[in-house]
């Protein structure tokens, strides 16, 4: 695993990246412009933390067409959810620790 | 290592946005105060003025009388009823939409789409299987049936909105399937589920949530 120091990783340590995985936790499928509204982000930001989080393997990208407008569709990796989860409690237990 | 606080702040944004990707909060209690409001209004139409005073609907009731009264009486039946449904409707998406505006939240979200398909089914099958049952003159049928198929519309509506969604559908689905062993007492069931129930939820959503 990269990045991970008692649990914490460093991937979801960004805002962005943290909102993303937290919408994706709980949802099937979530698309581009959805979670763009979620999370209150420029198109480019999110699409670099997207990036981010799909070369790690985190999270899967589906992209196909709506009648004629192409619609991208990210859902949580098996891999992603493992990891989401160990942060998640690193988190917890930092907070009930001190 | 991360501080408490940092820790504590990442927590509660996960939570809220896990909460407001996944569930359809904009529901009012002013919609279900209005829309009960609206039934008793459209129950009190139905008993005074089209059936004459008359609560039961026995079958007595209707043998005293000809062809022709019976059609008219079923005709006013038919557009009181749809006028309550359509009016309700109307309230519970008003309050809805500006209860969305005063949370900043949008109506029109994957949720709420969701939400809207798995209402729409089981509330669809029930309006076709009441044209049946009106079609096959199983008229005693009719107000349990759309207090059973409204029920089970608001089970389902509950996995995206408040668990209280849920609680009020397995109400209204008892209270239809009480009212198929009462049918004379069809007209006092559907004021009870359609009206007070929704009064009574809408209270407590009010106080519970937007006070």
């Amino acid at each position: 695993m990269k990045g991970v120091i008692a649990g914490l990783n460093k991937l979801f340590e960004n805002r962005v990246r943290l909102g993303i995985m937290s919408v994706l936790a709980v949802n099937d499928y979530y698309d581009f412009n959805n979670l763009k509204e979620t999370l209150d982000v420029t198109d480019g930001n999110l699409a670099s933390h997207l990036k981010a989080l799909e070369e790690n393997d985190l999270i899967k990208v589906n992209k196909q067409f709506i009648g004629r407008k192409p619609n991208t569709r990210y859902s949580i990796t098996e891999t992603g959810k493992q990891l989401f989860g160990i942060h998640l409690k690193a988190l917890e237990k930092i907070i009930n620790s001190q | 290592m991360k501080s408490r606080s940092k820790s504590c702040e990442d927590l509660n944004t996960i939570r809220k946005i896990m909460e407001e990707s996944s569930r359809f909060l904009s529901l009012s209690g002013l919609s279900g105060l209005f829309a009960g409001l609206i039934a008793l209004i459209g129950g009190a139409v139905a008993c005074f003025a089209i059936l004459k005073g008359n609560i039961m609907l026995s079958s007595e009731y209707f043998t005293g009388m000809n062809a022709e009264e019976v059609s008219i009486m079923r005709f006013w039946l038919i557009i009181d009823s749809m006028a309550v449904l359509i009016l309700a409707i109307g309230v519970s998406i008003f309050f809805s939409y500006r209860k969305s505006i005063s949370q900043g939240l949008k109506i029109w979200t994957p949720v709420s789409k969701r939400m809207l398909i798995n209402v729409l089914v089981p509330l669809v099958t029930g309006g076709i299987f009441i044209v049946i049952l009106y079609n096959e003159n199983l008229l005693q049928l009719i107000i349990p049936s759309m207090l059973v198929f409204y029920g089970l519309a608001l089970v389902n509506a509950g996995k995206f909105t408040n668990n209280d969604v849920f609680i009020l559908g397995l109400i209204e689905i008892l209270i239809g399937l009480v009212s198929a062993l009462f049918t004379d007492f069809g007209l006092i069931f559907w004021c009870l589920g359609f009206g007070i129930l929704h009064i009574i939820y809408g209270l407590i959503m009010y106080r519970k949530y937007e006070k």
